[in-house]
């Protein structure tokens, strides 16, 4: 693992403020019913994602849960085109197909974007097992909350994960409220990390505020893994500044745990660390800041200009043939009435 | 053309398709080692070894979702349920994750993969291991179902069903992996599409449409009424998803009267619905109500005697015949 660059740093800082910005942004325009469904902002969270693609090749593979417009902007997706798919548009990174929830972008190895809780963490193991089954060396990266933790389809793939030694590390971004409900209310264990010790895995838990420590432990175990497949577990503790969705108030925490969490911002942290170090002047911060604003009201201008997706092409993605479900490729040919 | 049994036409589909193409391979319970709970991969181990051929834990919703990651980037996995009343532990992949994705990200991951096995009642089994789950699946737009009833059929359509781009369920027959049937040598590379009914025997004065475990039924209704002068139709769907509807109509356009034998229940069961598309179809070329031959609309009985009332037979489907002919 070669040792991270300074460049790095201030462009994952970059990201850090796009993130933040695109997702205000976002939650301005859902006030403005310009999104629909529901909207899950990941504001307070940025330096898990991008520390861990801090530390992944672009070849890696990368699966998330809904809350997920963080992780295709951390692996390169436009703001464009997460702001399309956020107004429903053929501009947008599915088509305005999935929404929100099911961000997907192939081309950067961004795999979902998916809502029902717990239900990809499989699909995880699927892909990890694809790399090794064609001894590849990429490694897979698992993002759900703590919420997915108590899900059948969690304990069963980290049980595949273990018993097949899958290189694929499962990242549990804990900000302690599965929707609503405290980790206490909903948990057995006092700390999450130790579901992992269950299925004989690597387990480590990370300040999910704090970028570089997630990107360095990251760092290590993918080393690892890419030597000798197996999987790990990582509990990245963290803390989301706004509600579940935009419809939750999250009247469950106090203003006094929100501010701690406030004070110990990822961004304010890492600018303050790279400030420190002479590797970032305030003029180029005030720069980047403006920059990530003008890419967020940018999409937003782009998306209400986007084309909605055509009707006529309502049937084209069900199936990958693009032939109707009740009509048969090889006999389209006119049922007709004999009399 | 030689006489095999659909338990080796089976073997020999999966043998050729793993053979063909190093992206597919086989996973489920006791698949390996044992040789299949059915032994329907009987030295597949042996010959491909384990890298190929998966043990899994009783693990349905992981593994299941295990194969749709894998096929995700690229892998055409082909995923044993022990049956599929088992299969619905699996239901959210096979309903939310494989048949969704394709819509979901716009087109950008269609999701090759084959999920088989015994599908229906087999033998005093009780509640829990004699699900019908075909009307289940067919609810799900992105899914295609097929259902194979003869040793041809089986080992063509789960061979088209592997190279199929989309998730296919393979609903086998659990009573009959012993069955024996004409199949073309070994070395043809035999291809049933998906979406193509067959008439399993030709006639004029009423159609009986069938599928799976209904096939042999209806077969030897048709016998019994041509010695009542009824010369019978059995159409075979083969295929629940694509639905031949071309050639349903075309049966029910000569015949005139249909008695439709399905495997499931009745209630929304896949007759409701084939019963639905013939009406606004072709409604004048029918001369009496479209019949139906299911279960009966209870969980299946343990009691032998009890479970051959719920389940539909040939004599069930002479007496439906006979009440509109």
């Amino acid at each position: 693992m070669p040792a991270p660059e300074q460049r790095d740093e201030v462009e994952m800082l970059a990201t850090m403020l796009l993130i933040r910005r695109f997702e205000e942004r976002a939650s301005q325009q859902y006030q403005a019913q310009k999104i629909g469904g529901f909207c899950h902002l990941y504001i307070g969270q940025e330096a898990v994602v991008t520390g861990a693609v801090a530390a992944t090749r672009p070849d890696d593979y990368l699966i998330t849960a809904y809350r997920d417009h963080a992780h295709a902007l951390a692996r390169g997706t436009s703001a464009d085109a997460c702001m399309a798919e956020l107004f429903g548009k053929a501009t947008g990174c599915s088509r305005g197909l999935g929404g929100s929830m099911h961000y997907f972008d192939k081309a950067n190895h961004m795999y979902g974007g998916h809502a029902i809780v717990g239900a990809h963490v499989p699909l995880a193991a699927g892909m990890a097992f694809a790399a090794k089954y064609r001894k590849e060396d990429r490694v897979t990266l698992c993002f759900f909350g703590d919420g997915a933790i108590n899900q059948g389809g969690f304990h069963e793939a980290l049980n595949l994960a273990g018993l097949f030694k899958l290189p694929v590390i499962f990242i549990c971004e804990n900000n302690f409220f599965a929707m609503g409900t405290s980790v206490k209310r909903s948990t057995s264990l006092q700390h999450i990390v130790d579901r992992a010790e269950g299925y004989d895995m690597q387990a480590e838990i990370v300040d999910g505020m704090n970028f570089r420590e997630v990107r360095d432990k990251l760092g290590e175990i993918i080393a690892s893994i890419r030597k000798e497949p197996h999987p790990a577990f990582v509990e990245a503790r963290t803390y989301r500044y706004r509600g579940h969705s935009m419809s939750d108030p999250a009247s469950y925490r106090t203003k006094e745990e929100l501010e701690k969490y406030r004070l110990d911002d990822p961004i304010t942290r890492l600018r303050a660390q790279l400030t420190r170090e002479g590797k970032l002047t305030n003029e180029q911060f005030d720069k980047m800041d403006k920059k990530a604003k003008e890419q967020a009201l940018a999409s937003v201008k782009f998306a209400g200009e986007s084309a909605e997706p055509p009707l006529d092409k309502l049937y084209d993605y069900t199936y990958a043939d693009a032939v109707e479900a009740g009509v048969s490729p090889a006999r389209k040919a006119s049922s007709g009435r004999k009399r | 053309m030689r006489e095999i049994t659909y338990r080796q036409a089976l073997n020999e589909a999966l043998a050729e398709e793993i053979a063909r193409d190093p992206n597919v391979f086989l996973m489920g319970e006791e698949v390996a080692e044992y040789n299949g709970a059915y032994k329907v991969s009987q030295g597949l181990l042996d010959r491909f070894g384990a890298e190929r051929i998966i043990d899994t834990p009783i693990s349905e919703n992981g593994f299941a979702g295990l194969g749709i990651g894998a096929a995700m980037v690229g892998l055409r996995p082909i995923v044993e349920f022990m049956t599929f009343s088992f299969s619905l532990v699996a239901f959210d992949q096979i309903v939310n994750n494989a048949p969704n994705m394709l819509t979901m990200s716009g087109g950008q991951f269609n999701i090759p993969i084959t999920f088989r096995g015994p599908n229906g009642p087999a033998h005093q089994l009780g509640a829990t291991h004699s699900h019908a789950t075909e009307c289940f699946y067919a609810n799900v737009p992105g899914l295609k179902i097929c259902t194979p009833a003869t040793p041809r059929d089986a080992k063509g359509l789960l061979k088209t069903a592997v190279r199929d781009n989309n998730p296919v369920l393979v609903l086998e027959c659990e009573l009959f992996y012993s069955h024996k049937g004409m199949v073309e040598d070994d070395g043809v590379d035999l291809l049933v599409p998906l979406g193509e009914a067959e008439i399993k025997r030709a006639g004029s004065d009423v159609t009986i449409i069938c599928y799976a475990q209904t096939v042999p039924m209806a077969l030897a209704a048709a016998e019994t009424l041509a010695g009542e002068k009824i010369n019978a139709e059995v159409l075979d769907l083969r295929s629940i998803k694509p639905l031949d509807l071309p050639a349903i109509l075309q049966s029910v356009a000569k015949t005139h009267r249909v008695v439709i034998a399905e495997q499931d229940r009745p209630f929304c069961g896949v007759g409701a619905e084939i019963t639905y598309r013939i009406q606004k179809e072709i409604f004048d070329e029918l001369d009496a109500p479209i019949m139906r031959v299911a279960q009966e609309d209870v969980p299946m009985p343990y009691n032998e005697r009890l479970e051959q009332a719920v389940l539909p037979n040939a004599a069930k489907i002479v007496a439906a015949v006979e009440k509109i002919c």
